[in-house]
């Protein structure tokens, strides 16, 4: 059988590079690829619910920074949240969709959606903080089995 | 024309940019049964590239792309 997959590393917390991980996932969906997106690090914050985070004194001040897919700046030109603000609309005005649309339709396209286990052990984010549709987490021998049988992967 | 194409679906794209054409392209073509042709219109010049780069990786057929004015038209077959 071909092989038809993507698999990719969502590294970023960035709203850019987010923006740019999912559009490549819903268009690969869309063109019939089966596409795994592992979440880690930064990048969990696109899966994750906007509420407080952490349990210890350092994980209750991360989860203070932590933000939600609707919070993420820019990687570029953020100025405290002025470039957020200025993103969303210029991209309201052009009809393109927006972060949390973008991850609704790849959810709806069958991305699966993965976050690793030992970033959210380390940042004490639970999986009652993920939103629904998220799969259960997984480490870097998962990441690798898919990756070995995917035809594009990613880092972002 | 020597043969009408008879259009099974017609699908609006019109003010949808990247990657909505494509998503709401392949989401209509799962409703239809094989055989059947789907135009589309759209206003986003990137589906000149990318409704052909679509149908090749998907194994669907493009009947044909055109621009009209503003627009872009284009007809795809289901044929799996």
């Amino acid at each position: 059988m071909e092989n038809n997959k993507l698999s990719m590393v969502v590294f970023s917390g960035d709203m850019d590079k987010l923006m740019a991980a999912f559009i490549i996932a819903t268009g690969a969906a869309a063109s019939g690829m089966e596409v795994t997106m592992f979440f880690t690090f930064w990048g969990l914050q696109a899966i994750k619910k906007r509420e407080r985070t952490g349990k210890s004194f350092f994980g209750r001040l991360l989860g203070f920074m932590l933000k939600d897919i609707n919070g993420v700046g820019p990687s570029k030109m953020n100025f405290g949240g002025i470039g957020r603000w200025m993103f969303k609309k210029m991209m309201k005005a052009k009809n393109v969709a927006l972060l949390d649309q973008l991850r609704d339709m790849a959810v709806q396209l069958g991305v699966k959606l993965v976050p690793c286990q030992m970033s959210m052990e380390v940042m004490e984010i639970s999986p009652e903080n993920l939103i629904s549709g998220v799969s259960a987490p997984v480490g870097v021998a998962s990441f690798l089995e898919e990756a070995r049988n995917s035809k594009i992967t990613l880092f972002i | 024309m020597t043969e009408q194409i008879k259009v099974d679906l017609k699908l609006d794209l019109k003010g949808l940019l990247c990657p909505l054409p494509i998503v709401k392209l392949s989401q209509a073509i799962k409703e239809l049964p094989v055989g059947a042709v789907i135009e589309g219109v759209a206003t986003d010049p990137g589906v000149m590239a990318d409704v052909p780069a679509w149908a090749k990786s998907t194994g669907q057929e493009l009947i044909s792309i055109e621009q009209q004015g503003k627009e872009y038209r284009f007809l795809i077959k289901k044929v799996k």
